[in-house]
């Protein structure tokens, strides 16, 4: 049983998965707060959960995180 | 734009996918006819950027039907292992858990949850990608997707298949 974790992993899904639509409204907030330190996650546990499950919205996340902190060349 | 005054500062570098795909014009577009929604909740840049990046992700998502890899349609369940980094030593291990997934897939999922699956998970197709082909939106092919995944995974751990670790998260 679970000899394949990468499926397993796939296939869970959290109830408080917020959606594409919500993590994108909100993404410039969130991308704040986690600049700064603050506990984003705590204070949006629905798009963090999205944010670690969808790919796309991951990589947007982790696009305008790179740029609000000036590390990407 | 709001009184309250959002915090201008210059513009921090784009990341490098902006920088080496032509967008700018459409970013800057996009970025326009939305400057009346602007809050004024985070910083006008951080703002605008994002509006850049989600410009460009769709982009990106129609630049893949330039050169697709495979057709939508193709259903090679061979790649399964590769998609999912299965170890060739496990062979027999995995061979029994991909006949169940694929049982599943085709016993209990509905023709529009089967289809997204297939294509991105079977296919490796960008879930952006997808949006465009089929005239979608992300929110709905992830919401598509994440509806698969709770019943396959549901199904495989009633089977016996997977762990069910998290009572109340299948």
């Amino acid at each position: 049983m679970n000899d394949w974790p990468a499926l397993d992993r796939f296939l869970r899904t959290d109830p408080r998965d917020a959606g594409c639509d919500q993590a994108m409204e909100m993404l410039h907030v969130y991308v704040e707060l986690v600049e700064a330190g603050n506990p984003a996650e705590q204070r949006y546990p629905g798009i963090a959960a999205h944010l670690r499950a969808c790919g796309p919205c991951g990589e947007d996340f982790e696009g305008l995180l790179a740029a609000v902190r000036g590390d990407a060349d | 734009m709001p009184g309250a005054g959002p915090r201008l500062r210059p513009v921090a570098p784009w990341p490098r996918a902006i920088g080496q795909v032509p967008a700018a014009a459409d970013a800057l577009m996009a970025i326009t006819g939305k400057l009346g929604q602007f809050r004024g909740e985070s910083r006008f840049t951080t703002w605008a950027c994002k509006f850049a990046i989600f410009e460009v992700s769709a982009k990106i998502g129609r630049h893949f039907w330039r050169h697709p890899a495979v057709p939508l349609d193709a259903e090679d369940w061979d790649r399964l292992p590769d998609r999912f980094g299965a170890d060739p030593a496990q062979e027999a291990e995995w061979r029994d858990l991909a006949a169940a997934l694929r049982r599943a897939v085709d016993e209990v999922l509905i023709p529009r949850q089967r289809q997204v699956f297939v294509a991105i998970v079977l296919n490796g197709v960008p879930l952006d990608a997808l949006v465009v082909e089929l005239g979608s939106s992300r929110n709905a092919i992830y919401k598509v997707l994440f509806d698969a995944r709770r019943k396959l995974r549901s199904v495989l751990v009633a089977d016996g298949y997977l762990r069910d670790d998290c009572p109340g998260n299948s």
